[in-house]
């Protein structure tokens, strides 16, 4: 088959360096991956087009990049399942990292995330002679997140690292799961305490991308939301996001809708007024446009509102 | 003085253990990788790491009798005994460090069964063994805050009196070319699978360690025996991993008939690797293939079982081969995997001998696949490689930091910097004369997959050998086309080039040495074992044109004598 390709080229080493969009036309094998044809680039046409690569089976991670806007590991994407009719195939480096070469991003800021969450086990007193005793239930619920090839596909195009980059990130709060949920590891608490704070679990926006991008099924979301329910058990509920995640549930059980007014009091803290007077004039706005519910005490009950409550007992009790 | 006592080159298995173990031994170790340590080629080792510590049956004898036999008794007994008693505390400690191996319903680590053993003795992280072991040996890297030069590429080892005293590398960021002096260096740099084409290795095993280790005067172990692997894809080469196998997938020929029952009527599919290459080729050649193929087929197992266990097998099947395996069986066939020779180590991992039977550059120790200890003979058994990497990773820490301790503070010259940038810059001079280094990697890829493969003969190594000699000519006039600093992977490809044809030479050279068969080296015009004349080593060295000088070594055999090999 014939393959176009629009890949983004940059040279640091330029005179004047600035990215830019080059074409190339290629015949390929119709079972070629994204990688194979940019191989074949940098074989036949262009030794100068920078990319990691590596394994060519989807395990050593170092082949992530924006293939038409969303990153994906080149080798583990088909040519043909991304090639539309008379389109080129784009190909970009990943996001919210800084461009290195071409297609090689600098992954600082990612290890440095990883870094954040201190990756290693952190023993509870002294090591056993033999193997620590662990159900295979709970090393089996920890193969998803060590499934992790660390290829940065998910913080390339994670939104809320994209407007904070102090976000801690779905791979390394992923990562920071593995050790929470590992039942050999001692410091579970100190860790859920750090991942409460600015940066941590709450920062997420739960805009679904980590999950859709991520190459191995790590689902990092998941892993966060996972992480959100042990900080609420274990540390309790302290800060703006835990207690957001409480007044939605409490509105919902009550009266079968969201008050929204109340969401924003209750997350940010009845006397925060500052904080509160900063939302006001886009709570005005909201309101005007008939987006927004009235406020407690008029927010009224509706109608089903207790099969919402009895839904909301139900699993309370099934939680006991 | 010197930027380390310790410098290891190398972040995969065997360089992450040795890097941790000198750290803990006290040493200031550093550890130089030309891509990030957990994209090492140990991530893609599926299967899983072999120990005798399970079962009441099992035992480190037959754990070893079983590495002995595999090797077709090519292997250094002392090395497997040793190796082979390290393995249960060695899977002890890499479950401290964190590696969540499968359990049994007790809670304690579980084994599957695989090729060429005796007893269920493999241990396992699903089919992401390599991996889940690879990235908790980073962790502990991080937690102990090793100094990690990260995408360096090292061009030249130094060697001064007979010393070796640390590299010379290209910072790929950059493109700048450094001096990191260290009072010992560990090499730990993988193996040379992509001399062959295709094979299960990653593009960056490219056996620069063993040609670095070569050009500085250290001597090469059976460089001939390179296994192929049983049930490799078709299309591009990828593994699927032995794994399959273990759990109890089937091998059939075109009319459906488990042909192992032919070959090796009681370990069937799980007789060592050399012997089912070889009973596939054969059915292939006889006109029981299809398209150069036999068939893998896990179907009985049921899909619950293939999603769960065989989760990446499954997925690599139908990412690379557009084949759902819980309805069909996938075409597999042999393919380049490993290679048993490598620079040869003594047990306790250095590359120079005392007595100078053998010769390499004092301070220079080896472990994992760049080496040959000889754990691994004439053909590797599954799962016993990651087993190599750690306890000789370990080893070579170990002795490294002592060996450090002892040397003096001796200033090195800068001769080596200046020296590799000039060559650097010779290399960018050079006229583009319309050759390409992808090209003739594929020259050499191919030459030596139709010649030093599953059957070998004299004639078929006589003329790889005359293409490589052929390539290493047009070699020293291929150009480097893009001349930039930062990420210059066409510099990078050009400097692998050269290494790969020292390898590939060295293997033709080996196999035209050994005239017999034995493990994975099967000549068609010698097809027996010959122990009164051939067991023992070849052994290659530089000699002063350039060339290998060949001649070979003793096996060492504690008890264990050979046997006729059957499964
Ligand atoms: C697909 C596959 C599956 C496998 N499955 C199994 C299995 O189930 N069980 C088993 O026991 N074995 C298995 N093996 C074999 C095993 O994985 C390898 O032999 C082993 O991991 C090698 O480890 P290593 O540490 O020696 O080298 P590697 O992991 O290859 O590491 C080499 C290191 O050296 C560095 N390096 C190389 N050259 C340079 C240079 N010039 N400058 C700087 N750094 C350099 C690399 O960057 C890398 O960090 C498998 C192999 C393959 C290919
Ligand atoms: S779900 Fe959360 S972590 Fe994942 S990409 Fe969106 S904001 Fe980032
Ligand atoms: S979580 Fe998935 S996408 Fe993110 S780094 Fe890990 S493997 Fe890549
Ligand atoms: S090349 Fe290794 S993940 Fe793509």
């Amino acid at each position: 088959m014939q393959a176009n390709l629009r890949v983004s080229r940059y040279d640091p080493e330029a005179p004047e360096p600035s990215a830019r969009m080059q074409d190339y036309q290629i015949e390929v094998p119709e079972h070629f991956t994204v990688l194979d044809a940019l191989i074949q680039v940098r074989e036949e046409e262009d030794p100068s087009l920078a990319m990691r690569c590596s394994c060519r089976a989807s395990i050593c991670g170092s082949c992530a990049m924006r293939v038409n806007g969303q990153a994906r590991l080149a080798c583990k994407t088909r040519l043909s399942a991304v090639a539309a009719e008379g389109e080129p195939v784009t190909i970009e480096p990943m996001g919210n990292q800084r461009v290195v070469k071409d297609l090689v991003v600098d992954l600082g800021l990612f290890w440095n995330k990883i870094r954040a969450v201190e990756p290693y086990l952190q023993p509870a007193g002294d090591e056993p002679e033999e193997e620590y005793i662990a159900s295979d239930e709970s090393m089996q619920n920890l193969i998803t997140p060590m499934g992790c090839i660390m290829c940065g596909a998910c913080v390339s195009d994670c939104t809320a690292l994209e407007v904070d980059e102090n976000f801690l990130g779905p791979a390394a709060l992923a990562k920071a799961y593995r050790f929470v949920a590992d039942p050999r590891d001692g410091a579970s608490h100190e860790r859920l305490q750090t991942l409460n704070e600015y940066g941590g679990v709450w920062d997420c926006t739960r805009c679904y991308m980590c999950v859709e991008v991520c190459p191995v099924g790590v689902a990092p979301m998941d892993r966060i939301m996972e992480l959100r329910d042990s900080v609420m058990n274990e540390v309790g509920v302290t800060t703006p996001g835990a207690r957001h995640v409480e007044s939605f549930a409490r509105s919902v059980a009550r009266s079968g809708w969201l008050d929204e007014t109340m969401l924003a009091v209750d997350s940010w803290g009845r006397f925060n007024i500052p904080k509160l007077l900063s939302q006001a004039p886009l709570g005005l706005r909201v309101l005007v446009r008939g987006k927004l519910p009235l406020p407690w005490p008029f927010h009224h009950k509706r109608a089903g509102a207790e099969f919402v409550g009895r839904i909301f007992k139900r699993w309370e009790s099934r939680k006991q | 003085m010197a930027d380390h006592d310790v410098l290891v080159v190398g972040a995969g298995l065997a360089g992450m253990r040795a890097a941790i173990a000198a750290h803990r031994a006290g040493a200031n170790v550093a550890m130089m990788s030309k891509v990030h340590p957990v994209r090492s080629h140990s991530n893609a080792a599926q299967g899983g790491i072999n120990a005798a510590m399970r079962g009441a049956e099992d035992s480190v004898d037959s754990h070893v009798y079983d590495t002995v036999k595999g090797s077709d008794y090519l292997g250094d007994q002392d090395a497997i005994e040793f190796m082979c008693a390290e393995a249960p505390q060695e899977i002890i400690n890499l479950e401290h460090m964190g590696v969540i191996f499968n359990r049994d319903e007790e809670g304690r680590l579980g084994t599957r069964a695989f090729g060429g053993a005796s007893y269920a003795r493999t241990f396992f992280v699903a089919d992401i063994t390599g991996q889940a072991i690879l990235h908790v040996m980073y962790e502990q890297i991080l937690k102990a805050g090793v100094r990690s030069y990260e995408e360096w590429f090292v061009t030249d080892l130094i060697v001064e009196d007979g010393e070796c005293r640390g590299v010379v590398a290209i910072e790929m960021l950059t493109g700048k070319l450094h001096q990191v002096t260290a009072k010992a260096v560990v090499l730990a740099s993988g193996g040379v699978g992509r001399a062959f084409e295709p094979s299960t290795n990653a593009l960056i095993c490219t056996g620069d360690g063993i040609a670095l280790a070569y050009r500085a005067g250290a001597t090469l172990l059976d460089m001939e025996m390179v296994q192929y692997h049983p049930t490799t894809l078709a299309g591009n080469g990828i593994l699927l991993s032995e794994a399959a196998r273990g759990e109890g997938a089937y091998l059939l020929n075109s009319k459906g008939e488990r042909f192992m029952d032919g070959y090796a009527p009681n370990m069937r599919e799980l007789a060592s690797r050399d012997v089912v290459s070889r009973a596939e080729a054969t059915e292939i050649e006889e006109g029981r293939g299809v398209d150069g193929c036999v068939f893998l087929d896990v179907r009985h197992l049921g899909a619950e079982a293939i999603r769960t266990k065989l989760k990446y097998i499954y997925e690599a099947a139908l990412d690379y081969a557009g084949i759902d395996m819980i309805t069909e069986p996938v075409p597999i066939r042999p393919g380049q995997h490993y290679i048993m020779g490598g620079v040869k180590t003594d047990p306790q991992t250095r590359t120079w001998d005392p007595d100078g039977a053998w010769s390499g550059p004092r301070g220079l120790f080896a472990a994992g696949e760049v080496a040959c200890v000889s754990v691994h003979g004439g053909n590797r058994l599954g799962a016993n490689s990651l087993l190599e990497t750690v306890v000789f990773g370990k080893v070579a820490g170990e002795m490294a930091t002592a060996h450090a301790k002892e040397q003096p503070d001796t200033p090195v010259s800068g001769a080596h910097l200046a020296d590799a940038e000039a060559r650097i810059k010779a290399l960018f001079g050079r006229p583009d004369n319309g050759e390409r280094t992808a090209k003739l990697r594929l020259d050499m890829g191919n030459a030596m997959n139709e010649h030093l493969a599953v059957f070998r003969d004299e004639d078929g190594m006589q003329s790889a050998l005359g293409t490589v000699h052929g390539l290493q000519e047009r070699y020293t006039e291929l150009p480097v086309v893009h001349k930039g600093g930062v990420y210059n992977t066409d510099l990078i490809f050009h400097l692998e080039l050269g290494y790969m044809l020292d390898c590939a030479e060295t293997i033709c050279e080996g196999g035209l040495l050994r005239k017999e068969s034995r493990g994975a080296h099967y000549r068609r015009d010698m097809t027996e074992r010959d122990d009164t004349a051939w067991l023992k080593h070849t052994m290659a060295n530089v000699g002063e044109d350039g060339r290998p000088v060949m001649g070979s070594l003793p096996v060492t055999v504690t008890k264990w004598e050979p046997q006729k090999r059957v499964y």
